[in-house]
């Protein structure tokens, strides 16, 4: 008998539908991935077998847990199931966990409320899980608050919690998007030990389909609350039928075609630079320390080159994009643009300053919600001492507009109008419309779903050809720094401990770091039919 | 912990230092002669004389500052040039009013909001929500010594089960001094009542929004138990803040309330030794509630490390 079998979930929240008659099963032992990208109801599936979703929904049709309808349970009866026979991982790590309480109790708490056993007794077992999931007690004391722990750390905390009864069935929920490389390569490791070796069933959701590829037994693939597509993994990756499962891997293995680099005109150079941030004081007399974010890191980019920059969270990319900007002064080397300083005095220097533009990562903050289309892509005219005014400015909105693929007259909305991937044309007409000679990508396409991403990708390659940019792209995703740039550093610990030719450094890395990053990467089979074609 | 709390305390002494000398400068140093100002324009030049010996205008204004500053901390606040009493003897006696109303205000209010703030929070949009969100809205609305001559009308003048004012005093007993101070306290409690409760419901429903509720929920715990366990601690930060700005409010704010109830309380002392232009007591007073408000941030402050463990490993 299967352990959990949905059959014709239909749900809608406040009348509108995110579920259409959502068929899934699971045997015991069996690793399921539902994937797809956002809005797809994949999040919402894994919810309703919890029976923890939003106020206002309604569900039809059948949820059979263990030979019992989730859907016709009290919730009582339903308190007892959650943790006990369900366990459930969550995407954030660094918010999942309950700030106040220490991760001994939290753990405990899963074993104490379902009145399995003594305290005592009760505490060993939250020893032995945190061990089992790579937190040993000697290390990692029970009486640690998770803000001393790091995003992978407290994401095995919270594996731990949902292990912590051995439940039948495990529910993770895009349990390693929020984590860098490395660290997601070791969870998904663990998870898949732990589901071999308690016999769980499990239900995976991740928009990641290199990690499912790589993880599941079968695959369901989901589009606006549908099922389109699901069958064993192996008959999947190699016979998909439907046109969006076949698009879907396409895009997530997008390659862009970009026009030969430039020449070796120096444009950007940045030499012997070093970041450091104070540490708080440890006693009041004592000198604060140093954090050293960025490392003498020395590079130069050329007049028309892609140059990408990769490394995982907290290796100083960030804080190096900041100094490149001028937003913050360096403690050591200097940074040219074009041959001047990007910070003088105290302040980043304006000359240098508009010859150069950013696009950031998240399509939904960087921009002001009151003000119109129009006013957002023209926000760096302020740098300019002439900006373009009247039918010169309307002119200059149309162009950029039409450049990223929306329409002239678009610059009458707002960006709430726009979705994800079109907000993400705007901010890159926002940092074209001055024509700057060097715009800076910080992760400007990992928010993105990967079909939308794929567009986003071909804009640039596109834009690479009309307007002959120069970039410095800063990505956690190694895929699409691989087709997106020339030549790419990788940072570790504020340094830069590679860089060369991309197609070089991909296919033949020099330093274990760069080795280590490249096959932690989680990766599409290739026997894909898509690529052999 | 310890060293968090030390600093606290530190910053604790550095705020009243400050706070003494701006109370100096804008009372002393400020222009104007105090003696003159007390005594009004037709004073004879030999009172003026006088007085500003008594007072000590005629040494430097480092000395005078060095000894008011010693002289409070021995207990010495001077002697009232209005009444010719030691101004120590005359706080103690009000803070003996004082400060027992703004505590049972206090723990009525939170008594009160806490409940009333958990209930909403957890019926959020439901009829339980929206009964408490308007009990609330009205409570702010209402002045509090409208509402003071309501309670004396209904319960001192109708009922008679308490005085229309007036203190006992505590000679009489804990349980006679508490009766007279039910109706002020009552009158103060529920204005501030209402706004923790609102506080208390809001943060909760930004605690109920948070990942670790939902991580909560699918452990197996029940809306309620995982509201009781995880979401009240972590909703207490802002709760705390509004506590401590409402017992200073308390403590010193309550001149109409002590008025109306006609009750010998700070405020009012204020009230007629700033009628009477007796510096020397509006300086001890407006020293030592400065001090008060000081010391409940401090307390706040400490109150947050023991709620949330990452304040206390930061240093």
């Amino acid at each position: 008998m299967s352990l959990l079998q949905i059959r014709d979930l239909s749900l809608s929240i406040h009348g509108i539908e995110i579920l259409r008659r959502v068929n899934l099963t699971i045997a015991p032992g069996e690793i399921v991935a539902v994937t797809g990208e956002s809005g797809s109801g994949k999040s919402m599936t894994a919810l309703a077998v919890m029976q923890l979703m939003p106020a206002g929904s309604t569900a039809t049709g059948s949820i059979l847990l263990d030979g019992e309808e989730v859907l016709d349970l009290p919730e009582d009866r339903m308190c007892q199931l959650r943790g006990a026979s369900v366990g459930m991982v969550f995407q954030e790590p660094m918010t999942a966990l309950n700030p106040v309480k220490t991760i001994g109790d939290q753990v405990m708490e899963t074993i104490l409320i379902h009145r399995a056993m003594p305290r005592d007794k009760a505490e060993e077992r939250a020893r032995e899980v945190l061990a089992r999931v790579g937190l040993p007690p000697e290390r990692y004391p029970l009486g640690r608050y998770p803000h001393e722990l790091s995003g992978g750390q407290r994401q095995r905390v919270v594996i731990a919690m949902a292990i912590a009864l051995r439940p039948k069935l495990l529910i993770a929920d895009e349990p390693t998007t929020a984590l860098d490389v490395t660290t997601q390569a070791q969870i998904l490791d663990l998870i898949k030990g732990l589901v071999r070796e308690y016999g769980m069933g499990m239900l995976m959701i991740t928009h990641d389909l290199a990690v499912v590829a790589d993880m599941a037994d079968h695959i369901a693939v989901m589009r606006h609350g549908e099922v389109v597509e699901a069958a064993p993994t192996r008959q999947l990756l190699t016979g998909m039928t439907h046109p969006y499962t076949k698009m879907l891997f396409a895009a997530s293995e997008h390659q862009v075609t970009l026009p030969e680099p430039g020449g070796q005109v120096p444009l950007l150079a940045v030499a012997n630079v070093v970041r450091d941030y104070p540490l708080p004081r440890t006693s009041l007399f004592a000198r604060p320390g140093q954090h050293r974010a960025v490392d003498h890191v020395s590079f130069t980019l050329h007049q028309g080159e892609r140059l990408g920059l990769v490394g995982e969270s907290g290796c100083g990319k960030s804080t190096l994009t900041r100094a490149i900007l001028g937003l913050e002064p360096v403690q050591a080397g200097h940074i040219l643009l074009d041959g001047q300083p990007v910070y003088t005095g105290n302040k980043a220097n304006l000359a240098v300053r508009r010859k150069m533009q950013v696009v950031f990562q998240d399509p939904y903050g960087s921009f002001n919600p009151r003000h119109r289309v129009d006013r957002l892509v023209t926000e760096p005219f302020h740098l300019l001492e002439h900006p373009p005014v009247g039918s010169e400015r309307r002119d200059r909105i149309a162009e950029m507009l039409t450049a990223v693929g929306l329409s002239p007259d678009d610059s009458g909305k707002y960006i709430h109008e726009f979705s994800g991937g079109q907000r993400q044309r705007i901010a890159i007409a926002r940092a074209l419309i001055i024509r700057p000679q060097l715009i800076l990508f910080d992760e400007a396409v990992s928010a993105l779903d990967v079909s939308v991403r794929a567009q986003i990708l071909d804009l640039l390659a596109d834009l690479c050809t009309t307007y002959d940019l120069t970039y410095l792209f800063i990505s956690h995703d190694l895929s699409v720094v691989r087709t997106i740039t020339d030549r790419v550093m990788v940072m570790q610990a504020g340094r830069i401990v590679e860089q060369g030719d991309t197609d070089q450094v991909f296919s033949d890395p020099q330093h274990p770091y760069t080795e280590a990053l490249i096959a932690a990467a989680p990766r599409l089979p290739r026997r894909h039919p898509l690529i052999s074609q | 912990m310890l060293r968090y709390s030390l600093k606290r305390a530190l910053s604790l002494l550095i705020s009243l230092a400050v706070a003494s000398l701006v109370i100096f400068a804008v009372i002393e140093i400020a222009p104007g002669d105090p003696a003159s100002f007390m005594l009004g324009v037709n004073a004879q030049p030999d009172t003026l004389a006088a007085l500003r010996t008594e007072l000590g205008l005629d040494q430097s204004k480092a000395e005078r500052y060095v000894s008011w500053i010693t002289g409070m901390l021995r207990g010495d606040f001077g002697t009232s040039y209005t009444y010719r009493t030691p101004v120590s003897q005359m706080i103690a006696d009000r803070m003996w009013v004082s400060l027992p109303l703004a505590l049972y205000a206090l723990a009525l209010s939170t008594a009160i909001a806490f409940p009333a703030g958990i209930y909403a929070a957890s019926r959020r949009g439901k009829v339980g929500d929206l009964t408490v969100m308007s009990a609330t809205q009205l409570g702010v609305a209402i002045p509090n010594f409208w509402f003071a001559m309501m309670l004396v009308l209904v319960f001192a003048i109708n009922l008679r089960w308490f005085n229309a004012g007036g203190f006992s005093g505590w000679d009489k007993g804990l349980v006679a001094g508490l009766h007279s101070l039910t109706l002020p306290a009552i009158a103060l409690a529920l204005p501030q009542a209402a706004i923790l409760a609102r506080v208390m419901r809001s943060a909760l429903l930004d605690i109920l929004g948070e990942d670790f509720m939902r991580t909560a929920r699918a452990k197996g715990l029940s809306r309620r138990q995982a509201l009781w366990r995880h979401g009240l601690r972590n909703a207490l930060i802002p709760v705390l803040t509004i506590i401590g700005l409402q017992f200073s409010f308390l403590l010193a704010g309550s001149i109409i309330i002590e008025q109306v109830f006609y009750l010998p309380g700070l405020g009012r002392l204020v009230f007629q030794s700033i009628s009477s232009r007796d510096l020397i007591v509006v300086e001890s007073v407006v020293m030592l509630l400065v001090f008060a408000v000081i010391t409940v941030n401090f307390l706040v402050d400490l109150a947050y490390a023991a709620v949330d463990p990452r304040l206390r490993s930061r240093t």
